[in-house]
């Protein structure tokens, strides 16, 4: 049956000790015998028996005495001590116990008693034992899990934080460990000036809700920096999840494209709570719906990258927040719900006070701290209309600079495809232009989308005078897009080497009937009369209308640098 | 037990009702109620009647029924979705993959 164990019997009375060896060794275990207490302590010492059979009245240390000090040598370590006693009141027996004793056994002894009871206690200790192991194996293991978070973290900040979370209009709150609650939150720039924001919450926890976030991330800088639209980056992400995580795991998100000059933003929310755009002049807010499945769980076929578009006007926030807020529920089992939420927001006057209060009324709620929450606040960055230098995926040796290109965009082309990325690598081959990679990538985006929305498209941008009027364009611009048959958009491209540096010539044209130059200088905020223009004066080194009023010339100088 | 599943008579259509919390803890025992089975149902309905919550991972159980089901043509309905329930399928707009009333 039971393995050999070690026993130590301490007892004064020599017959006894002799009987009781005698019935323990005929059991099969190794006996170790003391006199005293004091003995018998030393003895453990020695030889670490797996269990003791300890009398309570001794000369020299009693048994008492003796159980305290061996419990206390044992340490974590489950040694049984069974009493020895002819003592018989409740209250004697009571301090064996007390003094660590595990069991007792009343004299005079029955044998079958006894190796019951040491068969019971040797498997308590077992049992014990047991625990133990396994106690410090799932610490060890704990310990493992937490050290790899912590690299992951340490890898995923690294990814994360080349972003712009950190600029001026942005205010976010989340929980150290968000992400591996799922939760995600990035913000780049754009090249042309203004952000691309993403909030994202994986399904799940732990590792598996965060691995999908590094695809993720890199998906949404790299393709930002190099100036693709919202709509792209939409599909790409969601095709590349859709690709590599298993079905069941997928990440609902809202992303804003906030175009600071332009007064737009652009959302698209697939899964995420509504979020909300504030206005600062106390006009109603705007709620920002989910529209679509998340991300991650439709074929690239039946994706849609549709987005929302609103007016921005400085003064206005927009706020978004993941499940974690709305989900928390009291003791009860309630959920602090959409209602709480919107009072807050009703409530609230100081807009950079808006986290604290949400958080305030949660660990009022929950009478917890709550861990995986995520809030973000985006406003309009006042200093943010410089276009950004771009990311470069590789040093670019080669400088050819005398060539010209042109390219014609046809209906077709138009609907789907933005061309701006793919010109502007082409550019930006020549190395003395990248440091104005980001002027020439908004030069270029302000020429394309005039070029596009009011020559090839005739859409009338005094439509955006009011917000419904806003709408009304954006909805206009979708719609001919979507059925656009006819028109191109060119561009000429010419790379002029020069005695000491070289030029940069764009011509852009369009199919569109021209414009009445008279007329143009009257709608003060046509794109390219109004801030469009300027922005492009700005930037540029020349420019220049066609006599025919359907395209427009543009020029970047440079110098050689010593 | 939480979840049970039921084939209707012809061997066509199989009822899975779910009861309490549906969430990550029911992964397992979701998965038996419709891989468990002898038959090989051309529909499939998932009762919520009785469901007081459902999470994310409870979404993603949904949709890996679907995969299960056939993808695009799997044909599933959800029942009798509380209101609860009903806003949080909404906010993922998973009407567009399962019938949901």
């Amino acid at each position: 049956m039971s393995e050999r164990l070690a026993i130590l019997i301490a007892e004064d009375n020599a017959a006894d000790r002799m009987l009781l060896s005698t019935i323990v060794s005929r059991q099969g275990h190794r006996v170790l015998t003391a006199s005293n207490g004091l003995e018998a302590v030393a003895l453990f010492e020695q030889e670490r028996p797996h269990l003791v059979l300890m009398d309570a009245l001794m000369p020299v240390m009693d048994g008492f005495e003796a159980a305290r000090r061996i419990k206390d040598q044992a340490g974590e370590a489950l040694v049984p001590i069974i009493f020895l006693t002819s003592l018989t009141e409740g209250e004697a027996l009571v301090r064996c116990l007390e003094a660590g004793g595990d069991d007792f056994l009343a004299k005079p002894y029955n044998r079958v008693i006894l190796e019951a009871k040491i068969g019971a206690m040797d498997r308590l200790r077992r049992l014990h034992d047991t625990v133990l192991q396994q106690r410090d194996l799932i610490a060890l293991h704990n310990e493992h899990l937490l050290h790899e978070q912590r690299v992951a973290k340490a890898v995923f900040d690294k990814v994360a934080h080349s972003g712009c979370l950190d600029a001026p209009n942005i205010r976010y709150m989340q929980s150290p460990y968000a992400l591996f609650n799922g939760d995600l939150l990035l913000a780049a720039y754009k090249p042309s000036g203004g952000m691309h924001v993403m909030l994202g919450d994986f399904t799940g926890h732990g590792l598996p809700a965060a691995i999908g976030a590094m695809p993720l991330a890199e998906v949404f800088y790299g393709m930002t920096a190099k100036g693709h639209a919202l709509a792209e980056i939409l599909r790409e992400i969601n095709a590349k999840l859709k690709r590599i995580l298993p079905v069941g795991v997928f990440c609902c998100a809202t992303l804003l494209n906030i175009s600071s000059k332009r007064g737009l933003l652009e959302v698209w929310n697939g899964g995420l709570p509504d979020g909300y755009l504030l206005h600062g002049d106390g006009r109603p807010r705007q709620p920002l719906v989910s529209r679509h499945l998340p991300l991650g769980i439709l074929e690239p076929a039946a994706f849609s990258d549709r987005c929302e578009v609103y007016p921005l006007a400085p003064g206005d926030r927009i706020f978004l927040l993941s499940d974690g807020v709305l989900e928390a529920s009291d003791q009860h089992g309630q959920l602090f719900g959409e209602k709480r939420l919107l009072r807050l927001l009703e409530a609230n006057r100081q807009p950079q006070a808006l986290f604290e209060e949400i958080q305030q009324a949660l660990v009022t709620f929950r009478g917890e701290q709550q861990d995986d929450v995520s809030m973000v606040q985006v406003g309009l960055a006042e200093d943010d209309e410089r276009p950004r230098p771009l990311a470069f995926a590789d040093s670019g040796q080669s400088s050819v600079m005398d060539w010209s290109a042109s390219f014609e965009f046809r209906a077709l082309s138009l609907r789907h495809f933005n061309p701006l990325p793919y010109l502007l690598q082409l550019l930006l081959d020549v190395q003395a232009l990248r440091p104005r990679g980001g002027e020439l990538y908004t030069v270029l985006a302000e020429l394309y989308s005039n070029a596009l929305e009011h020559g090839v498209m005739g859409l009338d941008s005094s439509l955006k005078q009011d917000a419904s009027g806003f709408a009304e364009y954006y909805r206009e611009r979708r719609l001919r897009l979507a059925s656009l048959r006819d028109g191109y958009v060119r561009f000429h491209l010419q790379m002029l080497p020069e005695a000491n540096g070289g030029r940069l010539i764009v011509q852009v044209e369009d199919s569109g009937p021209g414009f009445d130059p008279a007329r143009v200088i009257d709608t003060a905020d046509d794109a390219l009369s109004g801030r469009g223009l300027a922005l492009v004066r700005e930037l540029s080194d020349g420019f220049s209308r066609c006599p025919d009023g359907r395209g427009v010339s543009v020029e970047f100088c440079w110098s050689a640098e010593a | 037990m939480a979840i049970t599943s039921q084939p209707s008579a012809d061997g066509q259509e199989l009822t899975i009702v779910i009861r309490g919390r549906f969430d990550f803890a029911s992964h397992q025992e979701f998965r038996d109620a419709y891989e468990r089975v002898s038959v090989t149902p051309k529909r499939y309905q998932v009762d919520l009647r009785d469901t007081s919550y459902l999470d994310s991972s409870a979404l993603g159980m949904l949709l890996l029924l679907r995969d299960h089901a056939g993808g695009d043509s799997a044909q599933i309905s959800l029942l009798n979705c509380s209101s609860d329930v009903r806003k949080i399928l909404a906010i993922s707009n998973f009407e567009q993959l399962f019938k949901i009333s």
